[in-house]
Formats: structure tokens, C-alpha cells, sequence
């Protein structure tokens, strides 16, 4: 699976577990396979899940998985150094490992912990160089020899090792010179490991402190290896001598023969690593030996990568130990020649550069000499064919700033060759346009100097041409030279001076020439310049801005997520009390029953019911005791007022009491339209009015009755029982109007006497309940009109028999002792006022 | 550290492909070739070392050593002895002698697991663990004992397993 997947592939977590698995498996071929899998597949997220297993493995007795635990570890580190950071210690105890494996195995991880920090292990050279000790000494067991060489690849690996950290460190050297000779004496060039171990070798002498001893060694085993029919062994010697020289470049001399011929060689490999070397070796009395051979190496591979590598050296090489302005002219020629098109365009750059400032030194003849030499160069290469496109712009440049400078070329001649120039190359755009600029040039320096010149009618045709090309910037070349033309003297001299090409180009950066014209704009009304500092301010308080209004929206969205639920419940309660507009009082009970969370609609009706019955009772008992003693007008207003409290209750009670409240205001409405008949008979016709008026009331009484029968028991037979409680006061009243007639009383009362029997017997008929409510007015009526002892002594027995069977007992009974009083009273007038007085206070 | 072991024919056709280093599988035939053309083009007595930054990146460098109809390739990069990595390969092709005893191109074809066994125990995570071929050989002969273990309850055609043995 490890041939086919990497760490970035989905299915490596799948894999993962499996890893696990076989990290504890009791088969150690397992283990070491699961470590090789983990080495390909695990990546930095999924090193924590494997690590401690590996960690732990490092102890385990067989050393095959020892060793591949050290190179998991290994490869750990390399995909997350953090992760494995900690464990670098293990490194160090793995490297005293007993088994020579092991062992070598640990030294490829330090190898790059050492790369990475050289001084946190210089401890550790002592060991190494023990370990290397051991090895040339062939303390190690032979299954170990590779044809007759001790371990030579951990030999390899530990030198690689010392050179680090040998490097600059004179006391860590010190330690590694005696292996050092050891391994040089022991050399055994006759093998090719072994020839690898000397180059390992040479390679850690010259990295580390410098000591004569050594190095004569080491150029001893390079001459061996250079002077070697082997390839591979002069491509090892060139590659050491490159590191010999850094440290002594005298020993490049004795090998001077050596490399030539290994410039020879038609390896191409030998060749390059030669090229290298001499790159390194270059030196102002050699400089042109090796570029003329690395142009003529050049100008043969058909590498273009490599083309561009020596091309770039030629150039670096002639600029710095360039013998003469001459030959370095003839240099650049021959690189730009051939290989033009490869070299990088800021070597043009620096070309043209070095051609306007000379090379620093501060001879303006030398300079001029310079520039000749190249516009004689120019001048013979310009005819060939092929020339690279940025050769013939640097061309086409030096002959425009320089070809009539010192006089030797006509300008007309000068223009001839630029005008071939320009015609051989009719796609090549950048060239047109440098042959146009620097045929402009020439004109501007002849005009300056105040010569008169022709223009050529081929130059006039080619800038004909040119004037209407598809290129723009071709076009504005050609206008531009139309326009200088038709300038004077002083006019050119100021807009092109004459070798000002590489001029520093003085910039007023606080554009001082405009503040006369800012002046005037603003003195003609303009609005004066905001800084953009000022802008930005007002855009960014925009921001801000709307960064609140994103808070405020966002706020709002936190605040529904959040409160959902408490709002939710407060819904719910909400219409409760929107349908239920009672009083205050009750509006208090309920809001208080609510906040206790009751839910049952029934309890509430249950406590509308109750509430309405004792305010009825209070309100209906207090008020008939006060109009008792009060005029008709007040216990008529009284009722009213009576009524409307009892309206305003239904109206606060639910829709299951409304059709009660309904019907008891119906009821009350009856009684009062009783009440009003009866005054009104008293007042106009005395007694007899009272008997009619007596038939009638119970009539009423009995439709009264059967509507009571529809309605619900329990309220109704408390309101009926409070409605009769109103005539015995307004019998009372009548009481007077008996006492100030008396002639007339006798032939009324014997008329009564007779009806009596006929009244009495349709009260019987109806109900207990109605007949109970009826006698006591009849009998009221009886003791008013006859005052007989006969009559008084039947009443009483009849008195008492309605208080046991009547509800109202007590008030019956009170009723009827005013009546008596009354009576008496009414024998003598001047009674009267006492008897009112008695009521109001009791 | 090495980032890639080749084993191709003279004719260019890949045998073993194991990179180090990740690369993409759609790459491989353009890496295959890229070193092909490279090797085909050079003659028997230069050098066995080629740069090939243009194929492998910068720095990369190649090594390979031309025996009967196979090239054998190691690519490296600047951290490795030119001449180690031509004796490691010594020690490669010395393993699969001892492994099919006369190797031939035929054993690598038909048996390309046991190359990549006898590689896992050389090559770890693109560093050199073991150069001893007598470990190698013990650790190669040690995993096909414990394959043939677990293979012992299944049927194989005599003509398979003669092959196998041989």
C-alpha cells in the first residue's frame, strides 16, 4: 500500500489504525513492516497518534526494529520537527547502541540535527571519533567487511559527521587529526569504497580547522585520483581540488596539466565539474585563457540551460579581471554573439552601463578609448546576419550615444548603418525602435554642434513608414525625430545633452512649482486639497459606522436565539389577560394567580364564582337596610346603583356566566318595575291600589319562577331570597298613610277579609319555596288592616312556622318587630321621628 | 538522502519505480523518460555521474551503472558521496544475485516484490539503514519464511511454485 499512497491521501486515516495494530504485534517482521509503511504514509497530523508505540519500540530486543525505530523517528522529525522535539535525546542513547546497525542507522538523524546546529552536539566528537576509531581498526564484526573494507559506509557517514562540526572549531579539530591520518595510511585506492572513504576524507580536511599535515595528505590522495584512467575518480579529484583551493590555491598550480586534460575529455560531466573549478581558479593572469575557453565550450553544447550558466560566468569573470578594455569589448561581443537571446537581460543593462561610465576609474581617456573600441567593434559586427535581438539593441544604443563622439565617423554614415539595421529586421519591434532613437540622437548631438545635415530619402521613407505603424511606441519614436528637427540650436542642446545618459535625475518631490497655480484656484473659489490621511479618517469612521450597525443586527439575532423560550411564555399569557378586562381588584387576584402558575380554567372559573357571590350578597344587604328609613327617590337610585354593580361584575366574569348575568339582570329589572307600580299605587289610591297591585306581583312571581327553574341552583336562590327583602320596607312606609284616614279603613278592611280565602289559595299551588317567600307579606297585609286580638294571636303561630322553614329567619323576625312598633307608634303621631331615629342607629 | 531508485531496460520499459520523495504518479512516465534519454545518450566510458537539476530540481544529482540489459538509477542529492552511492548500488545488485543467484531481468519482472523488500530493508525514508548484504539477505529470507507460513493452507500450481523456488 506504501507503493501507491502518500501522507496527503484520504485513505492514510483509514491506514492509520492498521499501523497500530501492527506496531503491537509479537511478530517483529511486522513491526518493522508497519514501521516502513509508517516511514511512507504518516503525516504531521497523524504522527501523535503513533508516536509513543515507535518511542517504545526503540527498546525492543531484536535489533532490526531498534533500527528502523530510529529511522521512523527520524522521518517524524523531518515532516514535524515539533512533534518530535523532545525525543532527540533518544538519539543519543541509541548511538552506544551494542549493535553496529543500530548504530549506523542513528547517524543519519544526527547527521541533520548537526546540520541545523553544530554546537549542541560538539560533545559528541569525542564519540564519533571513537566510533571511527573502532571501525578503521576492524573492532567491528566481518559480516560488516564490503570487499575488504571495515563498515566503510558508516566511515563515510561519520566523516560526513566530524566535518560539520569541525568546521571553524580548532579544538574540536584537534580531536579528529590522528583518525584522520589513520584512514589516509589505510587508504586502499585499488577499490572504488575506498576511494569514496579518501574523498570523504579530503572533503572533512578541507571543511575543518587548517592543519599543513593534513592538507599535504589530502593533495597527495587528490594528484592520485586526478591522475587516475577512472572517470568517476577525476570527476572525485576535480571536485576536491575545487575544495583544496579555497584554503591554499598554490596547490592548484602543480595540477595544471591534470585539468587541462580533463578539460579535454569528451565527458561532458568531467568537463562541467573542470569548468567549475576553473571558475574558481580565475586569476587576472588567467582570466582570458579560461573565458576564451569557456566561449569556445559555449558556443558548442546545444544545453540551453547550461549555455545560460556559462554565459552568465564569462560575463561575471570579464567584468571582474577584464585585462583591458580592448579584450573586454571582444569578450562581450563573442558571449552576446552566441549566445544572446540566453543571457540575462540585466547583463545588457550593466554592458551599456559600463560603456557610458567606464569602469570607475576616474581617466576620462581611458573612457573614450573604451567607447571607440566598441564603436569599432560595433560597426564591423552590425553587417552579420543572426545576431541576437539584445545584442543588436546594444548595438544600435552605443552607436547613438557615442558614433560620432570622437569624430572618426561621418553622421550620415553612421545613419546609413542604423538605417540597415532598422530594414533588416522588419518584426522586430525593440530593435526599430532602438535604431529610431539612436538615428534621433545623432541628429540632435549634429544639430547642437550647429552642423547642417541631409536627411537621406531612405531615412525620410523608413520614418514615413514608421509614422503610421501599428506600434505606438514606433509611431511616437518617429514623430518625436519630426518634431526635433524643426528646433534650433539652444532648443536640442537643452533636450538632449550630449553624454547625459547615465545623468541622476533631480525630483522635486513636494511639486514646489505648483503652489502659484494652487494659489490662484483657490483665490478663484476652489475648495482647498484635503490630505488623503484626512480622507482615509472619514472612510474609516465610515466603517465604523457600519461595523455598529453589523453589532446592532448581530445583537439582535443573539438576543431571539437567546430568548426564545421566556417569550414564547409570556404569548401564552398574554391572551389570558387580554380576554379578561375585570376590575382591579380582581385583576390583582388573577395576575397573582398566575404568577403561581395555575392552568386549570375551571379553578379561575371557580374563583370568578365565589368573588361574585359575596360582593353581591354585601353590596344587596347593606344598601335595602339604608333605603329602609330613606325616601322612594334614594332606594330607587340605590337600587340602580345596585344594578349597575352587579352589570359591571357579569360584565368581568368568562362566557360561561354570561348567559346568568344575563338572566339575573333581567330579574332585577322586573322586581324594580314591581317596586316603582307599588309606590306609585300607594301614593294615588291608597289600600285598594294595594290589592290590585298585590294579584299582580304574583302573577309576576310565578313566570319569575319558572324562568328560575332554567338557571343554575346555587346562585339563583340567593338572589331570590334577596330580592324579597324589598317590599317589607315599603309596606312600612304605607304604614302612615293608614294612621291619618281612619274612617275610611273600616269598609276597606271588611272588603279585604272577603277576598282573602281566593288570594291564599294560588300561593299554595306553587312551590314551597315561592309559597314561603308569599306569606309573609299576606300576613303583613292582615296585621296592618285588623286589629283585633283574634287576628294578632293566629299571626304569631304563623310567625314561627316561617322561621323555621325560611332561610332568612332572623331578618324575617325583624321585620316584623318593626311592623309592630310601627303600629304602635301609629296610635300616637308625635312618635314617628323616634322610631327612624332607632333604625339609623341600630 | 536519496530521492528516487530506478531499475529500466535498454529499450526504456520502467522495472522498479520507488521515489523518496513524493511525486505525483502522472509524473512518473515524464521521469522515466527525462532519465532514459538522458542515459541512452551516453557512451560507455564517461562517467557514471549526471547532474540532472533540470529533471529532479536543483541540486539533484544521478548515478548509474549499466549491467547486462538493465541501467540501475540512484537519484541523490548534494548530502551523498557520488562514489558511496555507486558502491550502494554494488551492494543492490550483489543482494539480488544472491536473492535469484544469476539474476536476470526475467527474476525482476516476476518477482518486483522481493525488490521491494530487499529495498525496505537497504533504504528507509530515503536514508541508507543497512549496507550489509548478509543482513539484508537474513532479513529477505526471514519475511519469505514467514510469507510461505501464512501461504501453506493455499494451493499453488507446480509450474508457480518451481518458478518460485528457483
Amino acid at each position: 500500500v506504501s507503493l501507491f499512497l502518500d501522507e496527503r491521501h484520504d485513505l492514510v486515516i483509514l491506514v492509520v489504525n492498521t499501523i497500530q495494530k501492527d506496531l503491537r504485534s509479537d511478530n517483529y517482521l511486522v513491526v518493522c513492516a508497519a514501521l516502513t509503511a509508517a516511514c511512507r504514509l504518516i503525516g504531521e497530523e497523524a504522527i501523535p497518534a503513533v508516536l509513543p508505540q515507535v518511542v517504545e519500540l526503540l527498546a525492543h530486543p531484536k535489533e532490526a526494529v531498534r533500527k528502523k525505530a530510529v529511522m521512523a523517528l527520524h522521518r517524524f522529525y523531518q515532516r514535524s520537527p515539533s512533534s518530535v522535539s523532545h525525543l532527540v535525546s533518544n538519539f543519543r542513547k541509541r548511538l552506544c547502541d551494542n549493535d553496529p546497525g543500530v548504530m549506523g542507522a542513528t547517524l543519519c538523524p544526527l547527521y541533520d540535527l548537526i546540520l541545523e546546529d553544530p554546537n549542541s552536539y560538539k560533545d559528541l566528537v569525542v564519540s564519533f571519533v571513537n566510533i571511527l576509531k573502532q571501525v578503521a581498526e576492524r573492532r567491528l564484526p566481518t559480516s560488516y567487511d564490503y570487499h575488504q573494507m571495515p563498515a566503510p559506509f558508516i566511515q563515510i557517514k561519520l566523516l560526513k559527521i566530524l566535518a560539520v562540526l569541525g568546521s571553524g572549531d580548532k579544538q574540536a579539530s584537534g580531536n579528529m587529526y590522528m583518525v584522520l591520518g589513520d584512514i589516509f595510511r589505510k587508504g586502499d585506492t585499488a577499490s572504488n569504497i575506498g576511494n569514496a572513504i579518501l574523498y570523504e576524507c579530503i572533503c572533512c580536511i578541507s571543511s575543518i580547522f587548517p592543519n599543513a599535515k593534513m592538507l599535504d595528505a589530502a593533495a597527495e590522495t587528490t594528484s592520485k585520483f586526478l591522475k587516475s584512467d577512472s572517470h568517476n575518480l577525476k570527476y572525485m579529484g576535480i571536485d576536491a581540488l575545487g575544495r583544496l583551493i579555497k584554503i591554499n590555491p598554490d596547490i592548484a598550480e602543480e595540477h595544471q596539466l591534470a585539468v587541462i586534460d580533463c578539460l579535454e575529455d569528451p565527458d561532458d560531466t568531467l568537463k562541467r565539474k573542470t569548468f567549475e573549478l576553473l571558475y574558481k581558479m580565475t586569476k587576472s593572469t588567467n582570466v582570458e585563457v579560461i573565458v576564451d575557453r569557456m566561449i569556445e565550450y559555449m558556443i558548442n553544447i546545444t544545453d540551453h540551460h547550461y549555455k545560460t550558466e556559462i554565459a552568465s560566468r564569462c560575463v561575471e569573470l570579464a567584468e571582474q579581471f577584464a585585462p583591458s578594455n580592448q579584450w573586454f569589448i571582444q569578450t562581450m561581443n563573442k558571449v552576446f554573439e552566441h549566445a544572446g537571446d540566453l543571457v540575462n537581460i540585466r547583463v545588457a543593462h550593466n554592458l551599456m552601463r559600463l560603456i557610458a561610465e567606464g569602469f570607475g576609474e576616474e581617466d576620462e581617456g581611458a573612457d573614450s578609448q573604451l567607447r571607440s573600441s566598441a564603436v569599432d567593434s560595433y560597426l564591423r559586427i552590425v553587417g552579420e546576419p543572426k545576431l541576437p535581438s539584445s545584442f543588436l539593441q546594444i548595438i544600435c544604443w552605443v552607436l547613438g550615444e557615442y558614433g560620432t563622439a570622437d569624430g572618426k565617423y561621418s553622421a550620415s554614415y553612421i545613419i546609413g548603418k542604423l538605417y540597415d539595421v532598422a530594414e533588416a529586421h522588419p518584426t522586430d519591434d525593440t530593435v526599430r525602435a532602438y535604431a529610431i532613437s539612436a538615428i534621433l540622437k545623432i541628429f540632435a548631438f549634429e544639430i547642437a554642434l550647429g552642423r547642417k545635415i541631409d536627411m537621406l530619402p531612405e531615412c525620410q521613407s523608413l520614418i514615413d513608414e514608421l509614422s503610421a505603424s501599428h506600434s505606438t511606441d514606433l509611431q511616437q519614436r518617429a514623430y518625436e525625430l519630426q518634431a526635433l528637427l524643426g528646433l534650433d540650436k539652444q532648443a536640442v542642446e537643452n533636450v538632449m545633452p550630449a553624454d547625459a545618459s547615465c545623468e541622476d535625475i533631480e525630483i522635486d518631490r513636494n511639486l514646489s512649482f505648483l503652489n502659484g497655480y494652487v494659489q490662484q484656484a483657490i483665490e478663484n473659489g476652489a475648495a482647498p486639497y484635503i490630505p488623503e490621511s484626512e480622507r482615509s479618517g472619514v472612510v474609516s469612521v465610515g466603517n465604523y459606522k457600519a461595523q455598529d450597525q453589523q453589532e446592532t443586527s448581530a445583537h439582535a439575532l443573539r438576543f431571539e436565539a437567546y430568548e426564545l423560550p421566556p417569550a414564547a411564555s409570556q404569548a401564552s399569557i398574554s391572551p389570558t389577560t387580554d380576554l379578561v378586562p375585570v376590575p382591579e381588584p380582581s385583576y390583582y387576584k388573577e395576575d397573582h394567580q398566575m404568577s403561581r402558575s395555575q392552568p386549570s380554567g375551571d379553578s379561575l372559573s371557580g374563583e370568578f364564582g365565589l368573588k361574585l357571590r359575596l360582593d353581591g350578597v354585601q353590596k344587596k344587604w347593606g344598601r335595602p337596610a339604608y333605603s329602609s328609613s330613606s325616601t322612594p327617590s334614594s332606594s330607587t337610585s340605590s337600587q340602580q346603583a345596585t344594578n349597575g354593580g352587579v352589570s359591571s361584575e357579569v360584565g368581568g366574569s368568562t362566557s360561561s356566566q354570561a348567559r346568568e348575568s344575563t338572566y339575573g339582570s333581567k330579574r332585577q329589572q322586573a322586581t324594580e318595575v314591581s317596586a316603582e307600580k307599588q309606590r306609585l299605587a300607594a301614593s294615588l289610591f291608597g289600600k285598594a291600589d294595594r290589592k290590585t297591585q298585590a294579584g299582580r306581583k304574583t302573577a309576576k312571581e310565578s313566570s319569575s319562577t319558572e324562568k328560575v327553574a332554567t338557571a343554575n341552583a346555587t346562585p339563583q336562590p340567593a338572589k331570590e331570597q334577596v330580592i324579597p327583602s324589598a317590599p317589607p320596607p315599603d309596606l312600612l312606609d304605607l304604614g302612615e298613610p293608614v294612621s291619618s284616614s281612619p274612617p275610611l279603613a273600616d269598609p276597606f278592611t271588611q272588603l279585604e277579609g272577603l277576598l282573602g280565602p281566593a288570594s291564599a289559595s294560588p300561593v299554595v299551588s306553587e312551590t314551597p319555596a315561592s309559597s314561603t317567600s308569599k306569606t309573609p307579606d299576606l300576613m303583613s297585609i292582615f296585621s296592618d288592616d285588623v286589629q283585633t286580638g283574634v287576628t294578632s294571636g293566629s299571626t304569631e303561630p304563623s310567625l314561627g312556622v316561617n322561621v323555621v322553614a325560611a332561610k332568612k329567619g332572623p331578618s324575617l323576625q325583624d321585620a316584623l318587630q318593626k311592623d309592630a312598633a310601627a303600629r304602635q307608634v301609629g296610635v300616637t303621631p308625635t312618635g314617628n321621628n323616634p322610631i327612624l331615629f332607632k333604625d339609623l342607629l341600630g | 538522502m536519496i530521492q528516487a531508485v530506478m531499475v529500466m531496460s535498454t529499450q526504456g520499459k520502467p522495472r522498479l519505480l520507488k521515489f523518496y520523495s513524493y511525486q505525483p504518479p502522472e509524473k512518473h512516465q515524464d521521469l522515466v523518460r527525462g532519465v532514459f534519454q538522458l542515459l541512452s545518450a551516453r557512451p560507455d566510458s564517461v562517467s557514471n555521474f549526471v547532474k540532472v537539476d533540470a529533471i529532479f530540481g536543483p541540486g539533484a544529482k544521478l548515478v548509474y551503472k549499466h549491467l547486462a540489459t538493465l541501467y540501475f538509477v540512484f537519484v541523490f542529492d548534494s548530502s551523498e558521496n557520488e562514489l558511496a552511492v555507486l558502491d550502494l548500488v554494488q551492494v543492490f545488485v550483489e543482494t539480488l544475485d544472491r536473492c535469484f543467484k544469476n539474476v536476470c531481468e526475467l527474476d525482476i519482472v516476476f518477482n518486483f516484490n522481493k525488490l521491494h523488500t530487499i529495498l525496505d530493508e537497504m533504504i528507509l525514508g530515503g536514508q541508507v539503514i543497512e549496507t550489509s548484504s548478509e543482513q539484508i539477505m537474513r532479513s529477505v529470507e526471514e519475511i519469505a519464511r514467514l510469507e510461505k507460513q501464512s501461504n501453506t493452507t493455499s494451493l499453488i500450481p507446480k509450474s508457480i511454485s518451481e518458478r518460485f523456488s528457483r
